[in-house]
């Protein structure tokens, strides 16, 4: 496949601290996709997004943005893409409607499109009351509705999504995850790590099964079902089989 | 457990946790360096004990009785003590109140709310008082080898100062409280702290000049004027100079009586309100004023996005604006100085240029930390499609601009003055300033704005650094005024030093 027909490729990424955490990873996400990666705690996932996000400096390997070299051209890459991480870092003292001018500035968003954008997307994740408030009161959820809503002011084409339903209640979670749905069927591409199974069973086009920083499995549902030759069985005990088989190894 | 038992176990736990957080300050949470602490604080303790010689040496053979000037020095030194003690208590006990910390656990465990609260209370006045003892150890050490062990009482006298200052502070923290809001005592609170720590001196220092033309406060304190119009020997405002000489035990003790009472009763009187006092400022903590709503959103550059957003949240800083009130009160004795030299054409005008200087170094240090280092959305920004070096270079400007937009009206009012002074103020800020923010260019770490705090720790050498740069470029302002040559020098100095410092700092590369 092409890196211009898919909204990421990445090949032999290597990242190293005390250990290696991202062991030459090769993953493909392509455009219009809702893209789940999964995997154990400390599998490297989060090290990966953040690498592809521009966070962090790769050791090793290519990064590629619907085709723009995001290692070398990171300014043009991250144009094109938003990261939400799991801890919500926002501004205590802006209001959430500030918070997303800024954002929308830094993005260079025409300002009435970003206002008008802006609005929806807070109204749309039930911050409408809170809007000219301060967020220092905010609860985490609410910290987290803004991040999205940051992220998503700049309609950006590639978004990367670590844990972003961590600390959301149901609600809070189904209007997050309606909103990424909706973007994904507008042509965006979501990239997210998630430890809640369900969803990605639920939301995913495709799963990516990620153990000791490679890549272990990855398919739709039912191509990792058929690679593994459990035909009915749930994402969870696939999940659990793949992670056991690649401890064992 | 009995009742009495955990109360001992909870005021254990206390210390334990004030103790964590002192040693934490000192060592900027690394374990390793405790043992380089506790050698660089033994030999800062041996230090000090020079200048507190050079300080109260010559006053250690005084004994009763006094004639009044002397104990209206010692009285103000102790007061002035007793002030600095109180802005610090008000500072904690606003610390205790807006952090969340531990308040759920311990508001639903199954003991008597207002015993524990009781022992917090307890626990912020010990913390205060300690310091305090530590801070004046030095300087009574001083007095006790020079003058002899009656000195020694000037130990007591510290402990009550610092029991009434613990209990005023919580009492008027708690009132302010009722009176203004959580979401407004914050803010006035650490106005309060900073305009208690340094309004006393700077009051002696305005009445001084207003009276004498100059910016000694002795003139004040010993003038015939306080004198006259000091209460007489006999009278209780004397008492904590009296016990500090070491007249008699029985007034010591009755100074130390009154510092528990004052405590107990803040005790009596407020820990049941304590928890929901603490309980209402954690959960409004973040309920600040509503916000204008902007009709749409500004256009501009990304750079100005950046920049719109720093003024904003510096505008909003309770920390910030507390420190800027401070540095402009300490500019109020300099500025009075200069109003009456129109009149005399005193040379002490010349004071006020390093005074300029300095304070606006101090204040580029603090402000460059806040925008650098403390940047609340650290992702968020590394994310955006910037450089790297614009991000950077648009904070820098905030910081010059703000700088600018504060000293700019002083050096303006000096320039109608004495336009060369002007001038050489004038520089001096701006290399003041640019020094200060490129210390923390070098030394920059990614934290929470709310760690400000804790910034000195992070790194030893850059807080020296900054102090010694703004101390240097103050000096050789001063000196370009009276002694060009000695400015060169000055000037090379401190150059050398940040230079040294460049070459010592991580991001040299």
């Amino acid at each position: 496949m092409k890196s211009e027909q898919s909204a990421l490729q990445v090949r032999g990424l290597t990242k190293r601290f005390d250990r290696l955490a991202v062991d030459a990873l090769d993953l493909t996400v392509r455009r219009g996709e809702f893209y789940a990666l999964v995997g154990p705690n400390g599998a490297g996932k989060t090290t990966t997004l953040r690498m592809v996000a521009g966070l962090l400096r790769p050791d090793a390997g290519t990064v590629a943005i619907f085709g723009i070299d995001a290692l070398a051209e990171p300014v043009a890459a991250k144009q094109m893409m938003a990261w939400v991480s799991d801890e919500p870092m926002i501004y205590d003292k802006l209001t959430p409607l500030e918070y997303l001018e800024f954002v929308a500035g830094l993005w260079g968003v025409d300002p009435e499109v970003a206002h008008r954008s802006a609005r929806d997307l807070l109204v749309s994740l039930g911050l409408e009351p809170h809007l000219g408030e301060r967020c220092e009161g905010f609860s985490k959820g609410m910290r987290q509705k803004v991040a999205l809503a940051g992220a998503l002011v700049h309609d950006p084409s590639l978004i990367i999504l670590d844990e972003p339903l961590t600390g959301l209640d149901a609600v809070s979670a189904r209007h997050v995850k309606g909103l990424l749905s909706d973007r994904v069927r507008a042509g965006s591409t979501v990239i997210m790590t998630t430890h809640i199974l369900e969803v990605a069973e639920r939301m995913a086009d495709r799963i990516g099964v990620i153990a000791a920083g490679r890549l272990v499995a990855e398919g739709t549902l039912a191509e990792l079902r058929q690679q593994n030759g459990r035909s009915d069985t749930s994402l969870e005990d696939l999940f659990i089989a793949l992670v056991d088989v690649e401890a064992a190894a | 457990m009995s009742s009495d038992a955990a109360l001992t176990w909870f005021a254990r736990h206390e210390l334990r946790l004030a103790w964590r957080e002192w040693l934490a300050m000192m060592t900027g949470g690394r374990r390793r360096r405790k043992r380089a602490v506790a050698i660089g604080l033994i030999v800062f303790a041996a230090f000090m004990h020079i200048p507190a010689w050079a300080v109260i040496g010559r006053f250690a053979d005084l004994r009763l009785p006094l004639d009044k000037s002397s104990l209206i020095v010692i009285t103000a030194s102790i007061f002035l003590a007793w002030a600095l003690m109180l802005s610090q208590a008000i500072e904690s006990v606003t610390r205790v109140f807006y952090a969340r910390a531990d308040l759920d656990l311990i508001m639903s465990s199954p003991v008597k709310l207002s015993n524990v609260f009781s022992i917090r209370i307890a626990a912020i006045a010990l913390s205060i008082t300690a310091m305090a003892l530590l801070l004046s150890t030095p300087f009574v050490d001083v007095l006790v080898i020079v003058g002899g062990v009656r000195w020694l009482s000037a130990f007591g006298v510290v402990i009550a100062i610092g029991l009434s200052a613990a209990a005023v502070a919580i009492a008027a923290t708690i009132v302010l409280f009722r009176l203004i809001g959580p979401a407004r005592t914050r803010l006035v609170a650490q106005i309060l702290a900073a305009i208690i720590g340094a309004g006393f001196v700077i009051a002696l220092q305005v009445a001084a000049i207003l009276s004498y033309g100059t910016l000694s406060r002795f003139a004040v304190l010993t003038s015939d004027a306080a004198a006259a119009i000091a209460p007489g020997i006999d009278s209780v405002v004397w008492w904590p100079a009296r016990a500090a000489l070491g007249d008699g035990e029985a007034l010591l003790l009755l100074l130390l009586s009154v510092g528990l009472v004052l405590l107990g009763a803040v005790m009596a009187m407020f820990s049941a309100s304590f928890a929901d006092t603490a309980v209402s400022a954690s959960v409004h903590a973040g309920s600040g004023p509503q916000d204008i709503r902007p009709k749409t959103f500004r256009g501009g550059s990304r750079q100005q996005a950046l920049r719109r957003k720093e003024f904003v949240l510096l505008r909003r800083d309770p920390w910030l604006i507390s420190q800027t009130l401070m540095q402009l009160l300490y500019l109020v004795p300099p500025a009075l100085l200069l109003w009456r030299s129109f009149a005399d054409s005193s040379t002490a005008i010349i004071l006020i240029t390093p005074v300029i200087v300095m304070a606006a170094g101090q204040l580029a240090g603090g402000l460059a930390w806040l925008t650098i280092s403390g940047e609340d959305a650290a992702d968020l920004v590394a994310t955006a499609p910037l450089p790297p070096a614009r991000i950077i270079r648009a904070k820098i400007e905030v910081v010059l601009i703000a700088i600018g937009m504060i000293f700019a009206p002083l050096v303006l009012a000096l320039g109608v003055a004495s336009p060369p002074q002007a001038a050489v103020t004038a520089v001096g800020v701006i290399i003041g300033a640019t020094c200060a923010t490129s210390i923390q260019l070098w030394f920059r770490v990614q934290a929470k704005r709310s760690q400000f705090r804790r910034r000195q720790t992070s790194s030893r050498l850059a807080t020296f650094a900054e102090a010694f740069s703004s101390i240097g470029w103050a000096a050789t302002a001063a000196l370009a005024l009276v002694v060009p040559t000695a400015a060169i020098i000055s000037g090379a100095l401190t150059a050398a030093l940040l230079a040294a410092t460049w070459k010592l700092s991580p991001r040299r590369g």
